[in-house]
C-alpha cells in the first residue's frame, strides 16, 4: 500500500464526484428546459445568460431556506434517511469504468471481481432510505409513498438482475472493466455484428442483447422512481410521497439522490451495452493523455445522451396505474427476461461461432 | 487481512449485533441488523470471497431486511414499553450465550481442521464466482436442484398463507 | 486485494462526508424560523390530520416482498451460472439443462403464485 495509490484514489473519487455533481446540476436545468421545449414554454432562462446560473441558484436556495424538523417525526431517522438515500447512488459509481487510462492510472476506482453485483448490492439497499422516510415523517402520505416505493424498487429489481444475464453469460466475468474489454475487441453488447456483417452468430447474439437492453433500461427507468414509474411520488394521489413531509437540504439530497441515481443507471447501461468509454476509431490512454481524456469525454457524451433519453420519456409518457405497474415488473418483464437468458443461452450452445 | 480492518468490521458486528437485542424499538433493531450484515460482509470481502460478500448484501441486507420492515409495519409494532427486566430470563440467557462460547471453545481446541490455516482465496488462479459457479454444476448439481424445490415449496407457502389473509 | 478493497472504503467515505456536510451547511446557514403549532401538524392537504398516521397497509406488500426474496435467490444462483457458462458448455450441454430444470421447478411455484391471483393487484 503505497501512498501514491492512495493519493490517486482520492483524487480520481474527488474527480468523479466534482463531475458527477456538475453533470447532476446541470441535468436539472437541462430538464427544465427540455420539459419547457417539449410543452411549447421557455423555462427558466432568467438566471445568467439564458438561464444557465440556475443550478448555482438552486443549490444556494436549498442551503439558505429554514432548517424545520416537525414536531412529530422520529428525528434520528427523519435525519438519517436522506443520507441513505443518497449514499448508495454515489457509492455505485465506484465500480463503473469511466475511462481507460490516464497518466498510466485506470480510470475506475475499485475494479473488484464481482462488480455488477455490487451495483446490484448497493441499489439494493437504496430502498432504505425512503421506507425509513416515509416511516419516520409519521404522516400518511408519506407513509403510504414509502411503502409503494419499495415495493416498486424491489419488484423491478428482479427484471433488473435478471436482464443482463445474457451479457454475462457472453462475457464469462462480473468484472465490469472486463465488460468494456470484451465489447472493444467483439464489438458493442447491442450491435455485435458492426464491422463484421457477415458474421451470422453475431447477428443472432443481436436479438437477446437487444431484448436485454430494452428490459433493463426500462427497469432502470422504474428503480430510480421517474416517470412513466414516479407513483412513489404521484403529486396527484400522494402529494410528494415520501419527501412530503421534508424541506430545505434534506429535501435537496433525496432530490440530488434521484439524479444521481438516473446518471449512475445510465452509466452502467453504458458500460454494458453501449461500449463503455470505448469509440471506434479512438485510441485508449496508453497512446497519450489526451486520448485518456478524450475517452473520458466519450463515456460521459453516452451518458449524457442517455440522460436526454431518460427526459424525454419523462415528458411524454403518462403515469402508470400501480396495478398495471407491478403487472408489468412481475408478469411481462420477469418472464421475457426468464425466456431471453435461455434464449441467448441456447445460441451459444447450439449455434457456435 | 489487514488486522486492522478485521477488528474494525469485528467491532462494529459486535456493537450492532447488541444493539438489534438491546433496542426497544424494533425499527431500529432491524437497522442494526443491516449494519451488522453490512460488517459481516466487509469482513467476507477482506478474506477475498468477494462474491459470499456481496451476496450478504445483497439477499440479507437488500432482501431480508426489507420484507422485516414490512412485516414490523404491517403488524404496526409500537416502541415497547420500558418493563422490568425478568431476572430470572436475563441470568438464563447470559448462561445459554456463555455455554455456547465455551463449547465453540471447545470445539476450536479439539477439531483439528478448526486450526489449520486454510489456503487463501488470494492464491487461487480464479475468482470465487467461478469456483462457486464449476462446483455447483459439477459436484453439487444435484443439490442444486434440491434447493430448486424448496425454494418451491417456499413459493406455495406464501401464496396459501396470505390468500388465506385476503379473503 | 486491498487495491481494490481501501478505494471502495475511501469511496464510501467520501460519500457520507458529503451527505454530511450538506446537511450541516443547511443547519448552519439555513435562516430560523419561527415554530407555530400549525407549521408541526402532518401534511394532509391543510386539512386538519385525522385517524392513525400509519394506516395499515395490503397485505399483498408483504407478499411481493416475500416472493421477491425467493426469486433473488434464483438470480443469485444465475450468476456463477452465467460466468462458467461459456467454458462448460464446450464440454457438455449438462450446465444448460441443469438451469433450466431449475428454472422451471421453480416457474411451477411462479405460475401458482400468479393463477391464484397473487400478482394481480386489482383485487
Amino acid at each position: 500500500m503505497d501512498y501514491y495509490f492512495l493519493f490517486t484514489s482520492l483524487a480520481k473519487i474527488v474527480a468523479l464526484l466534482a463531475v458527477v455533481l456538475g453533470i447532476m446540476n446541470y441535468a436539472v436545468y437541462a430538464e427544465r428546459r427540455i420539459s419547457a421545449l417539449i410543452q411549447d414554454r421557455l423555462g427558466p432562462n432568467r438566471v445568467g445568460p439564458a438561464g444557465l446560473f440556475q443550478p448555482i441558484a438552486d443549490a444556494a436556495k436549498f442551503l439558505l431556506k429554514e432548517d424545520f424538523t416537525p414536531r412529530h417525526v422520529n428525528t434520528f431517522y427523519y435525519w438519517l434517511a436522506p443520507c441513505l438515500a443518497m449514499i448508495p447512488a454515489i457509492t455505485t459509481l465506484a465500480v463503473v469504468p469511466f475511462g481507460s487510462t490516464l497518466f498510466g492510472v485506470p480510470m475506475v476506482i475499485a475494479d473488484i471481481n464481482v462488480g455488477v453485483l455490487f451495483v446490484f448490492a448497493i441499489a439494493s439497499l437504496g430502498v432504505y432510505g425512503i421506507v425509513i422516510a416515509g416511516w419516520s415523517s409519521n404522516s400518511k402520505y408519506p407513509f403510504l409513498g414509502g411503502v409503494r416505493s419499495s415495493s416498486q424498487m424491489i419488484s423491478y429489481e428482479l427484471s433488473l438482475g435478471l436482464a443482463v444475464i445474457p451479457v454475462f453469460l457472453l462475457v464469462g466475468q462480473l468484472r465490469l472493466t472486463e465488460v468494456v474489454r470484451y465489447q472493444i475487441e467483439h464489438g458493442w453488447m447491442i450491435a455485435p455484428f458492426i464491422g463484421d456483417w457477415a458474421n451470422l452468430h453475431k447477428w443472432l447474439l443481436a436479438i437477446p442483447m437487444l431484448i436485454s437492453f430494452v428490459v433493463f433500461m426500462i427497469a432502470i427507468f422504474a428503480e430510480t422512481n421517474r416517470l412513466p414509474f414516479d407513483l412513489p411520488e404521484a403529486e396527484t394521489e400522494l402529494v410528494g410521497g415520501y419527501h412530503t413531509e421534508y424541506g430545505s437540504m434534506k429535501f435537496g439530497l433525496f432530490f440530488l439522490g434521484e439524479y444521481i441515481a438516473m446518471i449512475t443507471g445510465s452509466a452502467i447501461i453504458v458500460t454494458l451495452f453501449l461500449g463503455g468509454w470505448h469509440f471506434p476509431g479512438i485510441p485508449d490512454g496508453s497512446h497519450g493523455w489526451g486520448w485518456g481524456l478524450v475517452n473520458i469525454f466519450v463515456f460521459f457524451s453516452k451518458v449524457a445522451a442517455l440522460i436526454f433519453i431518460f427526459m424525454w420519456v419523462r415528458w411524454t409518457l403518462p403515469r402508470f396505474r400501480y396495478d398495471q405497474l407491478m403487472r408489468l415488473g412481475w408478469v411481462f418483464f420477469f418472464e421475457i427476461a426468464l425466456v431471453n437468458i435461455f434464449l441467448a443461452a441456447i445460441i451459444l450452445a447450439y449455434f457456435p461461432q | 487481512m489487514s488486522p486492522i480492518l478485521f477488528w474494525l468490521f469485528a467491532f462494529v458486528m459486535l456493537v450492532f449485533g447488541a444493539a438489534v437485542v438491546i433496542n426497544r424499538n424494533p425499527i431500529a433493531s432491524a437497522l442494526s441488523l443491516v449494519v451488522c450484515f453490512m460488517g459481516l460482509s466487509a469482513l467476507f470481502i477482506s478474506l477475498d470471497a468477494f462474491f459470499i460478500g456481496i451476496i450478504q448484501v445483497l439477499v440479507y441486507a437488500g432482501a431480508v431486511m426489507v420484507l422485516f420492515l414490512f412485516i414490523i409495519m404491517l403488524l404496526d409494532l409500537r416502541v415497547e414499553e420500558r418493563r422490568k427486566i425478568n431476572l430470572v430470563a436475563f441470568v438464563g440467557g447470559l448462561a445459554v450465550a456463555f455455554a455456547l462460547f465455551v463449547q465453540i471453545c471447545f470445539v476450536v481446541d479439539q477439531l483439528g481442521a478448526a486450526k489449520q490455516a486454510f489456503p487463501s482465496l488470494r492464491a487461487a488462479k480464479m475468482d470465487d464466482v467461478h469456483n462457486v459457479g464449476l462446483l455447483l454444476f459439477t459436484n453439487y448439481n444435484l443439490p442444486f436442484q434440491i434447493i430448486g424445490v424448496l425454494v418451491l415449496v417456499a413459493t406455495i407457502g406464501v401464496v396459501v398463507l396470505s390468500k388465506r389473509e385476503l379473503r | 486485494m486491498l487495491r481494490d478493497y481501501v478505494p471502495l472504503l475511501l469511496h464510501i467515505g467520501v460519500a457520507i462526508g458529503f451527505a454530511v456536510s450538506a446537511l450541516l451547511m443547511s443547519v448552519l446557514l439555513g435562516k430560523a424560523g419561527r415554530r407555530t403549532r400549525v407549521k408541526d401538524t402532518a401534511y394532509e392537504c391543510g386539512m386538519v390530520p385525522q385517524g392513525e398516521t400509519q394506516p395499515r397497509f395490503s397485505v399483498k406488500f408483504y407478499l411481493v416482498a416475500m416472493l421477491f426474496i425467493l426469486f433473488d435467490l434464483e438470480i443469485v444462483f444465475m450468476y456463477p451460472w452465467a460466468v462458467v457458462y461459456k467454458e462448460m458448455i464446450v464440454e457438455s450441454k449438462l450446465v444448460l439443462w441443469s438451469m433450466l430444470s431449475f428454472v422451471t421447478i421453480l416457474m411451477i411455484g411462479y405460475v401458482y403464485a400468479l393463477k391464484k391471483g397473487a400478482l394481480d393487484w386489482k383485487r
